[in-house]
């Protein structure tokens, strides 16, 4: 006979694509310990575009491994719903390409770890590669590439599998304002998608405003969700909404949330 | 303007063509006796009066070197990946190889002979023993220092371990691998002749000791000629390899290389800061 024990009925269409449950996580233990997040509680709709926006050192980072299960909460518990960890791209800082492999073969690795390398992936990779600009530079070394080349690459390796979640920790950080305002562009143009969710970290407010359906502020010391704003913008948004008063309204109040947080510290 | 024909001679021609006239006039200047320094017409003489001998002694030294040298590869390398994903592999075999490396190596080579008779074998094991460690060392090196965001590209992409190493760990570990390969290929050639003078009928290291036992100086110094050339040829092949196997390293770059002063520098020139110390 068999228990009673059932497992829940899948959802079929999860409303949510991150049920992220109080989580906390603190590093080391003792007199050392460190909380670098407390009580995160945020569910990340399917199809959003989400921006984590906070002081260095104020938990990003960590919250966005722990999505991608890179790390492990504290406290709490984090659940994706669809495909799970194997629905994920991982955008980093550093692009972390590897310099042994050419720019499309640096895209297709992932699909290599998964053995599902194709022909038609291989296509697939190449016009991916010519929707971010990179046309000419399938088969040229990482190093022969500038900072944002190598980003829009990076970003390429992310989306290769067809991700349902696109993680993202500042990958435009170290990129000149203008350069960063055209990857701003092309990224934006990948939704609305009701199948792909982002979740996006920076320091910048425009860029947060810009990009996301919902931005997330941090605070620190220790790291805790202070404020989420929606961000009403249709899609796709020319660069020009940056001018709108509605634009300027909302990122003054991003600004005066951010810095009623740093203040305290001071 | 026409250009002086000699100009074409590569540098390192001209090297060689110097350390012999230095040679030649010290045994001329100074008066050295034969039986210390023979003149170079003399040593030339016999290395190509007598080139067969020294391509069949110096053919069975480079076949020994090289076994030893690819056995040292393969082994070095597997117990390499099973020191880097094993901890008890770690604390034993690791920790054994380190103690064996700190034993004089050559003093071993009798204890070979014995067991492994006075064939090829006892020069191969001799080879092997003494090039292995770097080979290992410098692997494991590499194969430890995944970059940490490499690390969590291989988690998330979610692969098996296997791909990790396959895919990044092995690829990240090739220059440190060809670092420890360029040591271990003229440690194997070392080990071939060390192994060739406790006990031997064929090779260079024979040649030398029954010449010197023979007061032939003449013969010793044209077999260490010859196992110059094939140290210079080993190590240029492995140059080669490096070339054609990470041409993506900082240290293979164009720029790596400082450009050649306009005049030749006096001194030493300072060591590039882009260039890998360790390649
Ligand atoms: N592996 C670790 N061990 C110990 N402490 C850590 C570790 N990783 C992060 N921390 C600590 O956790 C806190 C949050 O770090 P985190 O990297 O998440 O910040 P962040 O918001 O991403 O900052 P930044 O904007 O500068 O990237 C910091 O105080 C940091 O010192
Ligand atoms: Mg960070």
């Amino acid at each position: 006979m068999t228990e009673t024990l059932t497992a829940p009925a899948p959802e079929t269409h999860p409303r949510y694509a991150i049920e992220i449950d109080g989580v906390g996580k603190t590093y080391g233990s003792g007199d050392g310990a460190v909380t670098a997040l407390d009580l995160v509680n945020l569910d990340v709709r399917k199809g959003e575009f989400i921006s984590l926006l906070g002081p260095s050192g104020c938990g990003k980072t960590t919250l966005l491994r722990m999505i991608a299960g890179l790390e492990d909460p504290t406290q709490g518990s984090i659940w994706l719903p669809g495909r799970g960890l194997d629905g994920l791209g991982f955008v980093f800082q550093r692009d972390a390409l590897v310099n042994w492999r050419t720019i499309i073969e640096n895209v297709l690795l992932p699909l290599e770890f998964k053995g599902r390398r194709t022909k038609a992936a291989y296509q697939r990779a190449r016009d991916l590669l010519a929707t971010f600009g990179l046309a000419e530079f399938e088969d040229r070394n990482p190093w022969e590439l500038s900072g944002g080349m190598r980003q829009r690459a990076a970003i390429c390796r992310a989306m290769i599998d067809d991700p349902q979640l696109l993680l993202m920790d500042e990958p435009f950080g170290a990129l000149d304002a203008l350069t960063r305002d055209d990857l701003n562009f092309e990224l934006q143009a990948l939704w609305p998608d009701p199948e792909k969710t982002a979740v996006f970290v920076t320091h910048s407010i425009n860029e947060a405003v810009y990009l996301s359906d919902r931005v997330v502020v941090i605070s620190d010391k220790p790291g805790r969700i202070v404020d989420i704003t929606e961000i009403p913008f249709e899609r796709p948004r020319p660069l020009e909404i940056r001018e709108e008063p509605e634009f300027g309204r909302i990122a003054r109040h991003l600004r005066g949330v951010l810095d009623g947080h740093s203040a305290r510290r001071a | 303007m026409k250009k002086n024909p000699l100009a074409y001679i590569p540098m390192q021609v001209w090297t060689i063509v110097g350390i012999f006239a230095v040679w030649q006039a010290c045994v001329m200047v100074l008066d050295i006796k034969p039986i210390i320094l023979p003149p170079v017409p003399k040593v030339l003489g016999e290395l190509f009066g007598n080139f067969g001998l020294y391509l069949r002694h110096g053919g069975h030294t480079l076949g020994n070197t090289l076994i030893a040298f690819a056995i040292s590869v393969v082994a070095g390398v597997g117990m390499a990946i099973g020191i880097v994903y094993s901890k008890f592999l770690e604390k034993t075999l690791y920790t054994l190889l380190v103690t064996v490396n700190n034993v004089p190596k050559v003093a071993l080579a009798p204890l070979f002979v014995i067991w492994l008779g006075t064939g090829n074998a006892s020069k191969i094991a001799m080879g092997v023993l003494i090039s292995i460690f770097a080979i290992v060392i410098d692997t494991v090196l590499g194969l430890r220092s995944l970059h940490p965001d490499l690390i969590d590209l291989g988690r998330a992409m979610r692969g098996s371990e296997f791909k990790v190493l396959m895919k990044l760990r092995l690829p990240n570990a090739m220059p440190s691998i060809l670092a420890g390969m360029k040591v271990a290929i003229s440690l194997a050639l070392v080990g071939a002749i060390v192994g060739e003078f406790v006990a031997a009928q064929n090779g260079l290291g024979f040649v030398i000791l029954s010449s010197q036992g023979a007061f032939r100086t003449d013969r010793v110094y044209a077999s260490i000629i010859v196992l110059a050339a094939i140290g210079t040829a080993l190590y240029y092949m492995m140059e080669y390899a490096e070339a054609k196997l990470i041409p993506w390293h900082e240290s293979r770059r164009s720029h790596a290389r400082p450009t050649a002063p306009s005049k030749p520098a006096k001194g030493p020139v300072a060591q590039p800061v882009a260039s890998d110390a360790k390649a």
